[in-house]
């Protein structure tokens, strides 16, 4: 019958062996191949500077080995206090997202597909719009000759020009309008997603529409909620614009402080070393939202 | 009124009982969409603190725009750089998420995670981390360093997009039009990008507007003659507030309204 | 068409495994120009990985795999001229009809003449002659999966692969494919292997079965002999429905609950060995008149009417249970036992098939 070289090798018990192997190595190299280039963009301009500026944070200002920086990190009240701003615009930020943004998300999963859809446009459209020119307008809303104090004082609201901006209250105002999109996306698909029929379970085993809602409805939607939760915070530890325009100076979180103390200061040691603690910041609490996200699926939601 | 006695949900609960809720649901989403919009009529207003309505109608500010030559570089310099950005971080992250999909690797984990820290890790953090290596590489203030830099930024969007779309493809078509005799390029090329080019096209325009609109890094990067516009805008907010920002404000605004309607669409015709 | 000659396959020492589990386990396999073999087996058995291999998608640990004269077992995929048939059809919603079974000629840089030619005649072999300016959106299954068949060989491959082509259709148009399946490949005459999970579509379109099972062929005949000659308890399992008796084999002779057996077939082997009924081939044997080579006494528990036959649940004598299936007549209906009565049950010596003694898998 057919003899193909092939044969000579059968008698050696696994044919072909060196060769199929020779060929699945070349296949995995090509296509890991195909990232190469992407990878060398990240890994110039950005894993390798980071890495540089980690180093930095360890160098005193004479060039030797310290943690000078770090220690005048926990010895200065400041730093202190910048954390404190910090954690505390995120935290106010991320509590006003949830109340406003979990009634709306709620609303939108019960209109009809199409008027939802429409809805949602609105939803994005900030998201769409460039971070700047969004806290331009708040700015310019929220100046004492703004729309917000003119309209207040006409309506008889109030008399005086609110301070409504370069300040606490309109970095939160700013703040909040940039994160809602963030919360309101994943809440809305979980809202979406959700099974009908167990809401009407709920109400044919006897629950009335308020109890149906924070037993059934509202537990399963926890995972959509602390997703949402979770990014809004982490977005808001490093955020950088909003209230470097709108806090006028007075609010200063973390990565204000950074660029200050690169722009005006030339203090790279401080920088660094505040960024690498804003980073592995930054990295527990994405490491916590994997966690907590990965328990919650895990658990079915919720107890019970 | 009828309506308001209707069920609205599965539990029976009237429609009345929860108008509370239409009404906040209906103020958060004005709450959304009005500030955006507002600085559109606001940049006619003849007066230098910008009311609305305005007063007067005028044309001040989008003159004071066009005429400046400042903010004609910044925006040539930003166009530019956001077409390059798109030219370069779209090839590269659909590579990327093409090879990642289809490797059984065990490193493409670890891959696919190093190419996604751009969004993780804090922007000012990349900011002045791209500037201490570009002051050290003489490329502060140039349109590569920038597009360079915001292409790094955009990549991980482009493969997230991607590989999205790659998940809900039939690969067996690209099996198919292999045993059929094309090799893995034309297979890819023939069958599979004319189905995800709908992904591909919105993080095209995505990786576009993130440079775009990028304000930190190109505050550190970006500078003298290739200053980009958000940068100038940075600026010249931090120092008085220029009304002509409320001009430039708005054709932004429509820029990006327009991008995301061609993205909608193109995304829509899909699914449909 | 104008056919050229199709190409027998060897398959030598085929091995594939994923960490410790054995997708395929040393495969030898020998497939004739022109035959139309199926791989069957249950899921997981290493049928469809085998046909992988072939069409080159999945690459083996080691083994040889020879087209003809030619060793394939490198050969990329798009150099292997095989045509096949995914249990998706995986057809090219982006384009029409047309333009889907035209993608393979074009490839092979036919002019545009003869590919439309040939298009056409694709189109009338599956019966969707006109149907060429269609998009796939606007097809049904059956003519999506006709479609797929037309792409897969109207660049005359001398090898068809199919990958359980039909499993995605209903009842009726998955039997009337499998007529039209046949009769397309008596046809073309191209070597076909078919891969599939069910048994009855292996025995109506198969010139040969394969039964796979944890990456082995535990056996390879024809439709018939798998049937009435499986060689284990697996093959005898997994293709129609059977009982199993214990029976004790010395030298040739073989005794069941102390009775002598009649046996056509020499016996395995000795020892314990295992009698194969098929509920279809027990006789149901009038009063003391009717005799058989074998007869099992017994009285009967249930009496199922099924329509087109009907069952009869029997207890022998010595404690075993049987299931007998009968044609349902009007006139044996009328002579069925009733539940509670004894009965007499008779089998052929040509039906008494002995398999070496396996568990139950």
């Amino acid at each position: 019958m057919a003899v193909s070289s092939s044969d000579v090798l059968i008698g050696q018990g696994r044919p072909n062996a060196a060769g199929l192997r020779r060929d699945q190595l070349f296949e995995r190299w090509t296509l890991l191949a195909l990232t190469a280039p992407a990878l060398l963009l990240v890994l110039i301009t950005m894993i390798i500077p980071v890495g540089w500026l980690f180093w930095l944070s360890f160098l005193a200002d004479d060039g030797s080995l310290s943690l000078e920086h770090y220690r005048r990190m926990i010895e200065q009240p400041s730093y202190g206090r910048t954390f404190l701003i910090t954690f505390e615009v995120s935290l106010l930020t991320t509590a006003i997202c949830i109340m406003l943004g979990y009634p709306l998300a709620y609303v939108l999963s019960q209109l009809p597909r199409r008027i939802a859809n429409l809805c949602m446009i609105a939803v994005l459209l900030p998201f769409w719009t460039s971070l700047l020119v969004r806290t331009y307008a708040w700015l310019v809303l929220l100046q004492r000759q703004g729309l917000i104090n003119a309209w207040g004082i006409n309506l008889g609201l109030w008399d005086e020009p609110l301070a409504l901006v370069h300040n606490l209250n309109g970095t939160l105002i700013g703040m909040v309008h940039i994160m809602l999109p963030f919360l309101i996306l994943p809440v809305y698909g979980n809202m979406r997603a959700l099974d009908r029929d167990l809401l009407k379970a709920a109400a044919n085993l006897g629950a009335s529409p308020t109890r149906a809602f924070w037993l059934v409805f509202f537990p399963l939607t926890l995972p959509g909620l602390l997703a949402g939760t979770l990014i809004v915070f982490i977005l808001c530890l490093g955020f950088y614009v909003t209230p470097a325009v709108l806090g006028g100076g007075k609010v200063i979180m973390v990565s204000n402080r950074i660029a200050n103390d690169i722009e005006l200061f030339f203090n790279w040691g401080a920088a660094s070393a505040l960024g690498v603690v804003l980073l592995i910041l930054t990295l527990l609490f994405i490491a916590l939202a994997a966690r907590l996200v990965r328990l919650d699926r895990m658990l079915g939601g919720g107890p019970g | 009124m009828s309506w308001l006695d209707e069920p609205a949900s599965e539990t029976q609960i009237p429609h009345r009982s929860r108008l509370w809720l239409y009404v906040l649901a209906a103020l958060v989403l004005t709450f959304l969409v009005v500030p955006t919009l507002i600085v559109v009529p606001m940049s006619f207003s003849g007066s230098q603190y910008l009311e609305f309505p305005p007063r007067q109608w005028s044309l001040r500010w989008y003159e004071s725009y066009f005429a400046s030559s400042s903010w004609m570089q910044a925006t040539v310099t930003s166009f530019k750089a956001g077409a390059l950005t798109s030219l370069v971080a779209t090839p590269l992250g659909t590579m990327a998420a093409y090879g990642i999909f289809l490797s059984r690797s065990r490193w493409t984990v670890l891959l696919y995670v190093i190419l996604i820290t751009p969004i993780i890790v804090p922007v000012i953090l990349v900011g002045i981390a791209v500037f201490y290596a570009y002051v050290r590489l003489s490329l502060v203030n140039t349109l590569i360093g920038i597009v360079l830099a915001h292409s790094m930024l955009a990549i991980p969007i482009v493969m997230l997009i991607v590989t999205s779309a790659l998940k809900s493809f039939d690969m067996n078509q690209e099996l198919v039009a292999r045993s059929l005799g094309a090799n893995r390029l034309k297979a890819f090329l023939s069958v599979t990008l004319p189905q995800i080019r709908f992904a591909v096209i919105t993080s095209a325009i995505l990786a576009f507007l993130t440079s775009f609109d990028e304000v930190i890094v190109a505050m550190f990067v970006s500078g003298g003659e290739n200053s980009t516009l958000t940068r100038n805008m940075f600026t010249a907010l931090r120092d008085q507030i220029d009304p002509t920002i409320a001009s430039i404000s708005t054709i932004m605004i429509v820029v990006s309204s327009l991008l995301l309607a061609v993205s909608q669409f193109f995304g829509r015709s899909r699914k449909d | 068409m104008v056919r050229g000659a199709s190409l027998p396959i060897t398959i030598r020492k085929l091995t594939k495994s994923y960490g410790e589990v054995h997708a395929l386990d040393n495969v030898d396999l020998d497939i004739e120009s022109g035959e139309f073999l199926t791989l069957l087996g249950p899921s997981g058995s290493g049928k469809t990985t085998l046909l992988m291999v072939l069409a080159g998608f999945t690459r083996p640990d080691y083994g040889s795999v020879c087209f003809g004269d030619r060793e394939v077992i490198r050969l990329a995929p798009h150099k292997r001229d095989v045509g096949m048939v995914f249990q998706s059809y995986a057809l090219f919603p982006h384009m029409d009809v047309r333009a889907n079974i035209a993608f393979p000629l074009k490839l092979r840089g036919l002019p545009r003449r003869e590919i439309a030619d040939r298009v056409d005649a694709a189109l009338e072999m599956v019966q969707l002659g006109g149907y060429g300016e269609r998009r796939i959106d606007q097809l049904s299954g059956g003519q999506r999966q006709r479609v797929a068949l037309a792409r897969a060989i109207v660049f005359e491959p001398r090898i068809v692969l199919m990958d359980e082509p039909l499993s995605a259709l209903d009842k009726q148009l998955r039997e009337a494919m499998q007529i039209e399946l046949r009769q397309l490949h008596e046809k073309l005459g191209t070597t076909t292997i078919y891969v599939t999970h069910d048994q009855r579509e292996a025995l109506t379109m198969s010139d040969r079965i394969a039964v796979i099972n944890q990456g082995k062929v535990v056996q390879l005949d024809t439709p018939r002999r798998v049937y009435d000659r499986p060689t284990s308890r697996f093959v005898a399992e997994f293709i129609g429905e059977s009982t199993f008796l214990e029976v004790e084999c010395v030298e040739g002779t073989c005794r069941l609950a102390g009775q002598p057996l009649k046996v056509e077939d020499t016996p395995p082997s000795s020892g314990r060995l295992l009698l194969m009924l098929r509920p279809e081939r027990l006789q149901i044997l009038d009063s003391q008149s009717d005799s058989a080579d074998n007869v099992f006494e017994g009285r009967v528990t249930t009496v199922v009417y099924q329509g087109d036959t009907f069952l009869l649940q029997v207890v022998l004598d010595n404690g075993a249970r049987l299931t007998v299936r009968g044609i349902a007549s009007s006139r044996s209906m009328a002579r069925a036992p009733q539940a509670g009565d004894p009965v007499r049950l008779g089998l052929g010596a040509e039906d008494a098939v002995l398999l070496p003694d396996q568990p139950r898998t």
